[in-house]
């Protein structure tokens, strides 16, 4: 077996600021990645250079693509990526805004990338968006309602769907419950999982939550200034932390 | 020349040249949007200066010019462009479609077909048709180059799930020549059918924005659409009132203060000709 994703020796900089230091990691197949840390230690810097919206002094990107075979994600043309980020990946931001059209309906946000690969039937586009609606828990009736008009949670699920309609292989996730409050947080993340699980996807998530970790991910490495300080698998890391500073993260989760 | 202050046909000879230039690479790439040095011209911006400078770089002393806005020869602006390039330019100007070799135009494509040899110059406010999509100029360039066109169906699909059907009435986006979506200006889509592999050459040109673009003779025109939801143009229950036609685009006029209303074809020259030479209106 190949790996899905694979990183060596990755580093960024932003001026003489290392903002992700040497990182190398490989991803599996229908595996779920964590990356967990504190504020500014270099998570979503990783995650942006691994999705190719960053690109990297030092250090490549190799994924194992279904339509090209193995590719350097930083090589490939710029119209390739893109290609590829909208038929095989998913991306999911924190703030739901910066990921949907936020001045069209719900279905068109889901239509997007069916259109995009050149569906053009009406009724056909209409009746997946609405599917997956009701597969992201959204009243179908809500398909032609703007998302200016949806709560946070349902935001995040209808980005989680409008993703999640070109039936990615791999999908980034960027702390996708931030913000939101404990028992939405909850129902996304149990969706996610049975999405996960259901489709066979691989993700890279990036959180500060250990909470949100230990559900959803495999693996898990752990950042702190730039520099992956651990890695192991998640419940070995969590029970166990080997590294100072993850002792110190397992320690400040708060007891209920 | 009829007022030496002036180069022939206003601008001065560098100017055209370079203008005549983006007009090249224009029809070499049918409808890509050359960026141009635009000039300030004698009328504000919005009243024809892109349309205007590309007529300016084009005509020559043979020519024949007739300027049509919302389909009128007759309007303010019409008249003023036309005596402005009889002057500067010494053409010959008409009203008849057939006898015109440069159109410039606002707002329509004449009712009588075009034919080879004719050139139809459009002014355009907003080239761009992603903008009110993608307010970016680095992105839509770049949606431009790698033909992702994705967000201006997602539009197409927003107006049906609103409205019942593409209710976009005019500046109807089309794709030129399988590459290139493209703002035909802010003609009704009934005029969409007539760019299709129209034997006349297609100027436009966008003066705020500084913007030549074009669509070579028998270039394919395609309006988008669905395929649950095709492309249709505007009828009328109506005839004109003037000439009878009911194949013609009719604008509706309030006659008095009782509300009393016509409907009439918005292409004079073409009504006027219906009506004057019986064999045209056959």
């Amino acid at each position: 077996m190949k790996p899905l994703l694979s990183a060596r020796g990755l580093t960024k900089r932003f001026g003489a600021r290392v903002a992700c230091r040497d990182a190398a990691f490989d991803l599996w197949p229908g595996e779920v990645l964590g990356i967990v840390g504190e504020s500014g230690s270099g998570k979503t810097t990783l995650l942006n250079c691994l999705a190719g919206r960053l690109t990297p002094e030092a250090g490549s990107v190799t994924y194992d693509s279904a339509a090209y075979g193995a590719v350097d994600v930083h090589d490939l043309s710029e119209a390739r990526r893109r290609l590829l980020s909208r038929t095989e990946w998913g991306f999911v931001n924190q703030d739901a805004r910066e990921g949907l059209r936020m001045g069209v309906s719900a279905g068109a946000n889901i239509g997007e990338r069916l259109m995009a690969v050149g569906a053009r039937h009406y009724g056909d586009i209409r009746r997946t968006a609405s599917d997956w609606l009701s597969r992201v828990e959204i009243e179908r009736d809500r398909l032609d309602d703007r998302p200016t008009t949806y709560s946070g949670g349902m935001r995040q699920r209808l980005q989680i769907a409008r993703n999640l309609v070109s039936e990615p292989r791999l999908v980034f996730m960027d702390e996708p419950t931030g913000g939101l409050d404990v028992s939405v947080q909850a129902r996304i993340l149990d969706l996610l999982r049975s999405l996960v699980g259901s489709l066979h996807l691989s993700a890279v998530l990036v959180t500060h939550d250990l909470g949100v970790a230990r559900l959803l991910t495999h693996r898990l490495m752990v950042m702190q200034g730039g520099a992956v300080v651990e890695d192991g698998l998640t419940d070995q890391v969590l029970d166990d932390p080997q590294h100072a500073y993850t002792q110190m993260l397992v320690a400040s989760i708060l007891p209920v | 020349m009829a007022d030496d202050a002036y180069n022939y046909a206003y601008l001065d000879e560098q100017t055209k040249r370079m203008i005549r230039r983006a007009i090249l690479k224009a029809v070499a790439v049918p409808g890509y949007q050359v960026p141009f040095g635009g000039r300030e011209m004698p009328l504000p911006y919005g009243w024809g200066t892109g349309g205007i400078q590309v007529t300016a770089a084009i005509i020559g002393r043979d020519d024949t010019l007739k300027v049509i806005d919302q389909g009128a020869d007759d309007t303010t602006n019409a008249v003023s462009i036309r005596r402005f390039f009889a002057k500067v330019a010494e053409v010959a100007t008409t009203t008849r479609t057939d006898e015109a070799t440069v159109i410039q135009t606002r707002h329509r494509v004449p009712e009588t077909p075009l034919r080879e040899g004719q050139i139809l110059v459009f002014q355009v406010p907003i080239p761009e048709p992603l903008r009110m999509l993608e307010p970016r100029e680095t992105e839509t360039r770049t949606l431009h180059a790698l033909s992702e066109y994705g967000v201006m169906q997602v539009s197409l699909y927003e107006s049906i799930a609103r409205h019942g059907r593409i209710s976009k009435g005019y500046n109807y986006p089309v794709m030129v020549n399988g590459r290139y979506i493209m703002s035909p200006s802010p003609i009704p889509k009934f005029d969409n059918p007539k760019l299709d592999r129209s034997p006349a050459l297609q100027l436009y040109g966008a003066g705020r924005e500084k913007r030549i673009y074009a669509v070579p003779p028998y270039t394919p025109v395609k309006s988008l659409d669905f395929d649950d939801h095709p492309f249709e143009i505007e009828t009328w229950e109506q005839c004109c009132a003037l000439c009878g036609s009911k194949e013609s685009f009719l604008d509706e006029m309030i006659v008095d203060d009782d509300g009393k209303h016509l409907f009439v074809c918005s292409d004079t020259d073409y009504c006027e000709r219906r009506r004057t030479l019986p064999e045209a209106a056959e």
